[in-house]
């Protein structure tokens, strides 16, 4: 009886022309739009892939011109890249495993009702959101605590997130069920079996979400790095990629037999390509995997922000 | 009667035991937050105490504490906004910043409601994907990217200028490109991901407002003035009071990356200003100072922003 009117009704209301209008301009400007955010990203791959005389006499508008492979193997050649890389990777899995378990032990802790004081303990993390000593501070401190050049700035001090801990706070107090703890409660279980056998193993969600905006955050991030890091072996790739792409201090003498200025010229900028996407390829071609999770952060942030 | 008595005589006693028992039935979660807090205490709120650098002449063999205050107390604050360079930094961030939230913050919500009214989920999917990209790449990238587009010579942007007959344009070396650039790459990078949160808000519309208003003959532009735009309304208030909070704050990574010496004129803004008086002419006390102004400033914008919105809507952060 329902569906029949349900369908009745959609046959009764055919589109009126200013909604087919109407959604024709919609889909016109999303494509436009869509485009707009594509066409750089795709010009980077194919210009990477083209020959320098095609980089530099602008034949490449689209897909590679005279494809080959020379500035990638140039670009895993080079020595700073390969040691930025393996720093990034060090730094942001010592950054994500530390901020894990520092989101897990507030998030848990808070979304506890028998926590006796926890309005303190939150309110003390969530005033370093509105407020934080600065720059000159900070520095000081880990000047005078001999981390410079030390891998702990790199993990030590964002390790305690507040955005991240009210996430996991938040879905942990909406998403189990009081009811489980109370039971494990009366069965003799203690606090810290609680948060292992009930918590943990129902947060696996809302823990990958914090694993993947950590991790992003910090491969991508370099100010950290150039601020507290100056030896060169101890660089993570982002300080790396802005010593060659922004100072332009590269040494490619050793790339190519380089006849000329103009060839050097067009070699670099090959080069830099091929850098930009060797940076930006492993969150690039893992992101469309973890896209759900990053918009389940969103969501569940915006039930309490 | 008695007990009632004992009650009344030893109010304290009985409160203080109560307080313990908690506290007792507490400890193992005191056991759990204790890590957290001491990188808290020492990273966090013990820079806080280094603010009181901004009211001391820092000497080095003295650290924080030994160094002297400075006669007046507020030396370095007038320093700052008394000096012209002060003006300049000020102005730059302020119009950046208002520049960057103009441009930057509508866009998503139209995104959003575009995506909403597509009736291919596939094809939604896909928009969604490509648009929401470009936040993974990272700020150097972005720069060197756009750097790359505007090479004089070689970047595409002036090979397709060139190919129409133009001149080509040094954008990079031209203080008046600056802020549309730093703008709207910005926006090129993060409107996918801005878009995210309004779709999440247009995904808990009950669908039978849609169904009433059609019976009713409402237009999809009527739909959208009328179901759509007051059902996310909250959250673009209470993003637009965030974003309105930190209007004199405009982040380091990215314009510090774009600077040079044609456009510091008007890419100077305080983060990089706090940087350069700070750490590269080692002026710690002034440049905490400066960094203290600014973040005092934020404070008291985020708490106005959200007064307004509360009497204007009830809607607000806290």
């Amino acid at each position: 009886m329902h569906r029949t009117k349900m369908i009745k009704r959609r046959n009764r209301l055919r589109q009126s022309k200013g909604d087919r209008v109407f959604d024709a301009i919609t889909l016109v400007l999303l494509l436009l739009f869509a485009a707009i955010v594509a066409y750089p990203l795709i010009y980077v791959v194919s210009a990477s892939l083209s020959s320098t005389d095609a980089v530099i006499s602008g034949s490449v508008w689209l897909l590679p011109v005279e494809p080959n492979l020379e500035a990638y193997k140039a670009v895993f050649t080079n020595a700073s890249i390969l040691s930025g890389y393996k720093n990034a990777f060090i730094y942001t899995a010592g950054s994500t495993i530390l901020t894990l378990i520092m989101t897990v032990l507030c998030g848990f802790s808070l979304s506890r009702k028998d926590f006796y004081g926890r309005s303190i303990f939150s309110t003390l993390i969530l005033f370093t959101m509105f407020f934080s000593g600065g720059l000159i501070p900070t520095y000081l401190l880990i000047k005078d605590l001999g981390m410079l050049d030390t891998i702990w700035p790199m993990i030590l001090p964002n390790a305690v997130w507040p955005w991240f801990i009210i996430l996991a706070r938040t879905y942990m107090a909406n998403s189990i069920p009081e009811e489980m703890y109370e039971s494990a409660n009366l069965d003799g279980c203690s606090v810290f079996g609680m948060l292992w056998y009930i918590t943990l193993p129902l947060s696996g969600a809302i823990l990958a979400v914090v694993a993947l905006y950590c991790a992003v955050g910090n491969w991508n991030s370099y100010f950290d790095a150039f601020i507290y890091l100056s030896k060169p072996n101890m660089q993570p790739l982002q300080v790396v990629l802005r010593n060659i792409l922004i100072l332009n201090s590269m040494d490619i003498g050793q790339v190519a037999d380089l006849r000329n200025m103009a060839t050097r010229q067009g070699m670099t900028n090959l080069l830099k390509y091929a850098i930009i996407v060797v940076s930006s390829a492993p969150l690039l071609i893992l992101y469309p995997f973890v896209q759900k999770y990053f918009v389940k952060g969103v969501m569940i942030g915006s039930i309490k922000g | 009667m008695t007990g009632l008595g004992n009650r009344a005589i030893n109010p304290g006693l009985e409160w203080r035991a109560a307080v313990w028992r908690k506290v007792k039935r507490s400890l193992p979660y005191y056991a759990l937050i204790l890590i957290p807090l001491i990188i808290l205490l020492v990273f966090k709120y013990y820079p806080m105490y280094g603010v009181t650098l901004a009211f001391k002449d820092y000497k080095v063999s003295q650290k924080i504490a030994g160094s002297p205050w400075t006669e007046p107390l507020f030396r370095h604050f007038t320093r700052f906004l008394t000096a012209p360079s002060a003006v300049r930094v000020i102005t730059n961030t302020f119009t950046i910043s208002l520049y960057s939230l103009l441009a930057s913050f509508p866009i998503p919500i139209l995104l959003a409601i575009g995506l909403n009214e597509l009736r291919s989920n596939r094809l939604k999917k896909t928009v969604q994907l490509i648009t929401y990209m470009p936040y993974f790449i990272s700020t150097v990238v972005l720069v060197s990217m756009i750097i790359q587009f505007t090479d004089l010579s070689y970047g595409f942007v002036n090979q397709v200028i060139k190919a129409f007959g133009g001149q080509p344009v040094n954008f990079m070396g031209n203080k008046d490109y600056f802020r549309h650039i730093y703008v709207w790459t910005s926006v090129w990078q993060t409107t996918g991901y801005s878009a995210v949160v309004y779709l999440a808000a247009l995904s808990g519309v009950d669908q039978e407002l849609y169904d009433a208003a059609v019976v009713d003959g409402a237009s999809k532009v009527k739909r959208i003035l009328h179901i759509d735009l007051p059902s996310i309304a909250p959250t673009i208030i209470i993003l637009f009071i965030l974003n309105t909070g930190s209007i004199l704050s405009v982040g380091f990574e990215k314009i510090y990356l774009m600077q040079n010496n044609t456009n510091l004129s008007v890419s100077e803004v305080i983060s990089t200003y706090v940087y350069r008086m700070g750490l590269v002419n080692q002026n710690y006390s002034y440049s905490t100072a400066v960094g203290l102004f600014n973040a005092v400033v934020n404070c008291t914008m985020l708490l106005l922003c959200n007064a307004i919105a509360r009497r204007v809507s009830d809607v607000g952060l806290w």
